[in-house]
């Protein structure tokens, strides 16, 4: 089975690589970028039968920082 | 006074941070592999040192905050040793949960490498007590991730309880209140982004660093 963990910056910490992609858009004449947030994102091969909970467990201990990061599991 | 200087592998200021030790406190420390799941007996005082453990991969100090040496590191910081993470060291300081916190990405973007004015906040720690409180000192930094980050509530409670040791005097990295330094809770885990150790004779262009080795040679005999 595989699953995919989509990592974000928590609303309110500041993204300065978000800022500088926005930036960078605007000066390729993109007009109308209001924000950019940029994450990671993360794809497992598990074996089958790995529960969500374990996944879970993997983005709290290691995958995800709390501190500053949220994060969304998909299984595919 | 017993210490330990933890070499995870990207660290490369393990010797310097070794060296500091020796030459300020008389007292060579031992280098511990980040593989060994235990420490030398009765250490005094852990050093992880600064450097790009793990490439930085993942998050800065996430891979060598899970490695087997850190939990007999969390482990001793919880007997009461004192335990100094720098640069690098700090980073693992924060994701493996000893310090509150986390260090993002320079505000600016840019990796910063000079020398920057300090503010010492708290002079009252084991490892800030051979500063005047509110001096003024110079030393270098060298990161890409030095830009503390903690909600607002942790920020308050870190003021409040004078836990931010070292604050800079300058912009340096988009440090939520300026924070270069804190300790924790207990008074015997500080990490700070500045390099004391690189600043321990006078060829180094300034000694401003040995003030912290000798503090904890102080209170550690």
């Amino acid at each position: 089975m595989k699953a995919r963990v989509t990592i974000t910056l928590k609303p309110g910490v500041l993204d300065p690589q978000g800022r500088a992609i926005q930036n960078a858009l605007g000066g390729l004449g993109f007009a109308g970028v209001e924000s950019v947030r940029q994450g990671k994102l993360i794809e497992l091969d598990l074996a089958d039968g790995t529960s969500r909970e374990s996944i879970d467990e993997m983005c709290r201990k290691l995958l995800a920082n709390m501190v500053i990061e949220n994060y969304r599991i998909e299984i595919l | 006074m017993k210490s330990a200087v933890i070499v995870f592998p990207g660290s490369n200021c393990d010797r310097d941070l070794a060296v500091g030790i020796e030459r300020v406190t008389g007292s060579k420390p031992v280098m511990v592999w980040h593989g060994d799941g235990e420490l030398p007996e009765g250490l005094d005082l852990i050093g992880l040192p600064g450097g790009f453990s793990y490439g930085d991969y993942l998050r800065s100090g996430a891979m060598s905050a899970r490695s087997p040496v850190m939990q007999a590191v969390i482990k001793a910081a919880g007997e009461g040793r004192a335990v100094l993470g720098i640069c690098n060291g700090f980073q693992v300081l924060t994701e493996s949960g000893l310090l509150p916190g986390a260090l993002m990405r320079n505000a600016g973007l840019n990796f910063v490498c000079r020398d920057v004015k300090l503010t010492v906040a708290n002079s009252q720690t084991m490892f800030s007590s051979r500063y005047q409180p509110g001096a003024q000192i110079v030393m270098p930094v060298a990161h890409h991730d030095g830009n503390y980050f903690a909600d607002d509530a942790t920020l308050d409670r870190l003021e409040g309880e004078g836990r931010v040791v070292f604050r800079y005097a300058e912009e340096v990295n988009g440090s939520a209140r300026g924070i270069a330094g804190i300790i924790n809770d207990a008074g015997n885990v500080m990490g700070l982004m500045p390099h004391p150790e690189r600043l321990i004779e006078p060829e180094q262009g300034g000694t401003d660093g040995r003030g912290m080795f000798e503090a904890l040679s102080a209170a550690l005999g």
